[in-house]
């Protein structure tokens, strides 16, 4: 399905690409005036009705809409100097380099309505907070067994290693930009990540690189649990889909946002911003929150919930992207992995 | 007097400018030292970056590595949104960052910091570079270390400190200025004060001023105190000349008139007589007009500076009358009065409107023939109108214009002893009342009628 | 009248003297204040003349003291000094009346009439002859129960001939008191005038008559 998509992808862009094109589909507009050229790491599934009420109040845009990798968007416009309108990702420190090296155009948003820390230096715009979750098999576990934190997560784990061999998903952070970010957050953050790649690893978790792919097996019963999952695609998912719970980790669970920029081989500028207005005032439209499972942006969760970990925009984001820091911190993750 | 300068505006321009001068500093000090601090703290913060980054080299297996700290990097993004570039290199090698960021001219000592400003990616950037000694003792190498970060944030503080700095400084001019204007009035409110006293005072008055006075003033006050003083020995040098000298003169005047008419009375020969009469009709001439010249001159001074007494005109007009008609009774000159039942009142100088009436109504006496009427009618309303009516010659026919003029007489009066000053003085002194003096020929049983109207 | 002249300059005085005597009145001459007062003590006058500058004191001092005596007896003052402001403080410190130097004495002697008949009058201003009376103070003459006004000059003229009846007066003589010395007149006036005093004295005891080449005078009928 999945090659035949992309090949599908391909030649409808008629072009050849270097980074891998996972899915790819026009939406043209009744009155056609301009194109805009969306790159995004959010699948069609779950973004389309973000594009058609973009196109109800913009009946004039049509929308090309790409979807890639969060690794590939950005080789896409860092070394390859692709041209979009407009790129959207999940990978909040890819974006922030893209803006800080000089990828981006800026812009003044018109809607106000947001918190200081959703726009950085006019150039970057988050509109999504989304946790980074645990989702277990209801096949393997009780109600009661499930694991609340990562201590927790470490001892069912250590307890039982052959109910859980190969029976453990978790991003591949090498093909994954968003698996990076979230597993190099957690490395900041506790020093639980290391113990628990350590156990997965003596596990043969499974790599993986993407969320959905994850979530699948995990209902399917084909995995016990998939860790640093996405949890808005799980949310979605879990809608149509019985067969898996979605744990928050109640130590501390990252919570990132998904951003849109204009880069700076932008061509239809104005609908970029139009994109950027609309993207900025989806917390105020309910019913596309609801049929994308997308979480709006609010403040007010971090306050009720202190486990919520947000990962702010800044230049600490360009750390992990550092040649060196990359490159240890991956012989790091790989010996405790691959244990083989 | 044309003004040369105003004290006022000077002093208040010259405040006005100290203020604005004051403020303009005042920006440009608070400007600068609040950029200078913004930049220190920019400095700061990168030489504390690069310092994290260098104290985090070490050397790995005969290389060098660095294991980049999050800090940092995250400490640059707390107090603005700049963009930020960093450049590890160990002996001239690109360790990591961005091979691109240039080097620093020199290489700094360690443990000094080296400051930059420059262009990078399209944008001002400031870049801290620092140096570290890696690796072992005997090939150790020196890694430079630059961390830089562009100027935006530092560029909207100085906006933000340079527009507060000018609305403080422009609130201070506003305020300074109006002081400015306060103190300029207030510092010449003496002045003001002193000007209105001496505006007040009656022609008469040269008392030296006593108003409290400034410091600053006392000099010109004593100055003006001093010259009122010398003004009034001189006026009243003056007027006891002029009083002395009309008894030395007049005295012996009249003696010559009496011993004159004596002598008339005892001669007989016509002719004789009527050389006295001439010597008479001289001295009686020179009197007259040294007496109107006074009058003159009394009306030029006290027109300076008029009273203004509420007078009623009736009683004037009564009094002048009762002195002129023993007189008119010498020719058998009848005066008849006219006034009407309710007081005529007018704000003016009493002596001065009993001049005025006294010279014309000794004109229209000295100018009627024997057994003839003058009337005096007097009404008062809105215009009041005195007029004096008489049944003489009239002015022949000459311009009632220049009859007022200084020493014209009319043409038909040679007979007459007279100066030509009596209208003049009328004139003058129904000018300065804001009135005029009126002239016509008597239409029933010819004469003249001369009419003041206030 | 009697007047008391106070003034200081002799010449002055001695011709003022003369000259009131020529028209028939008695005049005491005081050169001092000090004079003066000695001389209302022991005499009454009909009328004061005053000049206001004396050697031993102001003139306005005398009026003060005279006025505060409720002395009844007008003052005229003579002064050098012509200004109405001069004037004005005079009358206000008790002057009857003022004038100046130098003086007609026409004006002088309408002048105490004024005065006199504003007072009441003096004593002696009634003469008789004939059974005519001429009253100076009410300008009237009388006789036979009628009284009839008279014009000023007329009265003048009267006065003259009551004064001396039966005695000639010349044209001239009878011009000087009629006129003004600076007033132009010719001597036929005085023809108009006794013309008109004939008939004024029609039915009464006493007429003019013309003494040819000589001039007029009084005589009863």
């Amino acid at each position: 399905m999945r090659i035949i998509g992309f090949l599908i992808a391909v030649l409808m862009a008629g072009a050849a690409h270097g980074f891998e094109v996972e899915d790819h589909r026009h939406y043209p507009a009744q009155d056609e005036q301009t194109v805009l050229r969306v790159i995004s790491t959010a699948d069609l599934g779950v973004f389309e009705p973000v594009l058609l009420a973009f196109q109800t109040a913009h009946p004039d845009i049509s929308i090309d809409y790409t979807v890639t990798g969060t690794s590939d968007l950005m080789a896409a416009i860092y070394d390859e100097g692709a041209s979009f309108d407009v790129a959207i990702s999940s990978a909040m420190d890819l974006q922030t380099k893209l803006a800080n090296d000089g990828y981006a155009v800026r812009y003044e948003p018109t809607a106000i309505d947001l918190p200081e820390w959703a726009n950085w230096r006019d150039q970057l715009f988050a509109f999504t907070q989304e946790p980074a979750v645990l989702v277990v098999s209801d096949a393997f576990f009780a109600l009661d067994e499930t694991p609340r934190n990562r201590d927790e997560l470490i001892a069912l784990l250590r307890e039982s290693p052959q109910r859980f061999d190969g029976k453990i998903g978790t991003y591949d952070v090498r093909r994954s930009g968003f698996g990076y970010l979230m597993a190099t957050q957690d490395s900041r953050n506790s020093e639980a990540f290391w113990r628990l790649m350590e156990v997965m690893g003596r596990l043969n978790a499974r790599l993986y690189c993407c969320s959905s792919d994850m979530i699948r097996d995990v209902a399917e019963g084909r995995l016990a649990l998939a860790y640093n999952v996405l949890g808005s695609y799980a949310a979605a998912q879990a809608a149509d889909t019985p067969g898996f719970q979605i744990v928050e980790m109640s130590d501390f669970t990252n919570v990132m946002s998904r951003t849109a920029l204009i880069p700076a081989t932008v061509q239809n500028e104005q609908g970029a911003q139009a994109m950027i207005d609309f993207l900025l005032a989806y917390n105020q439209r309910p019913d596309l929150i609801d049929a994308t499972g997308l979480p709006a942006i609010d403040s007010a969760l971090f306050q009720s919930n202190t486990a919520l970990r947000p990962i702010r925009f800044g230049p600490g984001l360009l750390v992990f992207l550092d040649q060196l820091k990359r490159a240890s911190f991956l012989k790091n993750w790989e010996s405790s992995l691959e244990q083989r | 007097m044309k003004p040369h300068g105003s004290i006022r505006r000077r002093l208040f321009f010259q405040l006005a400018g100290v203020a604005a001068i004051l403020s303009l500093v005042f920006i440009l000090v608070v400007r600068g030292v609040a950029e200078r601090a913004a930049e220190g703290t920019q400095d700061d913060i990168l030489t504390a970056s690069a310092t994290a980054i260098a104290d985090s080299l070490r050397s790995e297996g005969g290389g060098v590595t660095l294991d980049l700290p999050y800090s940092a990097l995250s400490m640059l993004g707390t107090i603005n949104q700049d963009r930020v570039f960093y450049h590890v290199s160990v002996a001239g090698q690109t360790l990591t960052g961005y091979s691109d960021l240039p080097l620093p001219t020199a290489v700094p000592l360690v443990g000094a910091r080296q400051l930059e400003t420059l262009t990078y990616r399209g944008e001002e950037v400031r870049a801290v570079s620092v140096s570290r000694r890696v690796g072992p003792a005997i090939n150790a190498a020196t890694a430079v270390i630059t961390v830089a970060q562009t100027r935006l944030g530092l560029e909207a503080i100085s906006r933000q400190i340079t527009l507060t700095a000018t609305g403080v400084g422009l609130a201070f001019l506003l305020l300074a200025t109006a002081l400015s204007l306060w103190a300029a009035n207030s510092a010449l409110a003496p002045i003001s004060r002193m000007t209105g006293s001496m505006t007040r005072r009656g022609p008469g008055d040269l008392r030296p001023v006593r108003a409290q006075t400034p410091e600053e003033l006392v000099p010109l006050v004593e100055a003006l105190n001093s010259f009122m003083g010398r003004l009034r020995a001189s006026l009243s040098r003056t007027e006891d000349f002029i009083t002395e000298a009309a008894h030395r003169v007049r005295t012996p005047l009249a003696t010559v008139r009496a011993k004159a008419e004596i002598t008339h009375r005892k001669l007989n020969k016509p002719e004789h007589k009527q050389a006295i009469r001439e010597m008479i009709r001289a001295i009686d001439e020179s009197s007259r007009s040294a007496g109107q010249m006074l009058d003159h001159a009394m009306v030029t001074f006290r027109a300076d500076s008029l009273a203004r007494d509420v007078l009623d005109l009736r009683a004037l007009v009564n009094e002048t009358c009762d002195r002129l008609d023993p007189t008119a009774e010498l020719k058998d000159i009848a005066v008849d009065r006219h006034l009407p039942d309710q007081p005529v009142t007018i704000q003016g100088d009493g002596i001065l409107l009993q001049a005025a009436m006294q010279n014309i109504l000794d004109n229209a006496i000295k100018y009627s023939p024997a057994e003839s009427d003058i009337t005096v009618r007097l009404t008062g309303g809105d215009t009041i109108r005195l007029s004096i009516t008489d049944q003489g010659r009239g002015f022949g026919g000459a311009d009632p214009a220049s009859v007022t003029k200084r020493y014209t007489r009319g043409s038909n009066v040679g007979d007459v002893v007279g100066s030509g000053l009596g209208l003049t003085i009328a004139d003058e002194v129904a000018r300065v009342h804001g009135g005029r003096l009126e002239i016509s020929e008597n239409t029933d049983g010819g004469g003249a009628c001369v009419s003041l109207v206030f | 009248m009697r007047f008391l002249l106070i003034e200081d300059n002799m010449q002055l005085a001695a011709n003022i003297v003369e000259r009131l005597q020529l028209d028939g009145h008695a005049v005491d001459h005081a050169d001092t204040l000090e004079a003066a007062d000695d001389l209302i003590a022991v005499a009454s006058f009909d009328l004061i003349l005053l000049d206001i500058m004396l050697p031993d004191g102001d003139g306005r001092s005398f009026l003060e003291k005279h006025r505060q005596a409720r002395e009844r007896t007008p003052v005229i003052v003579v002064t050098a000094r012509s200004a109405v402001s001069d004037r004005v403080g005079l009358l206000d410190l008790g002057a009857d009346d003022y004038i100046t130097k130098p003086f007609d004495f026409s004006e002088l002697e309408a002048r105490c009439r004024a005065v006199l008949r504003r007072q009441g009058g003096a004593a002696d201003n009634q003469k008789s002859f004939a059974n005519t009376t001429l009253d100076s103070a009410s300008a009237e003459l009388r006789f036979g129960g009628q009284a009839i006004a008279l014009r000023n000059r007329e009265l003048r003229v009267l006065e003259v001939f009551f004064n001396a009846p039966g005695q000639v007066f010349s044209k001239s003589h009878l011009m000087d008191r009629l006129f003004s010395l600076s007033d132009e007149a010719s001597e036929n006036a005085i023809e108009v005038y006794v013309g008109r005093l004939r008939k004024r004295l029609e039915g009464s005891g006493a007429k003019i008559e013309t003494v040819r080449g000589l001039g007029y005078r009084m005589v009863a009928v």
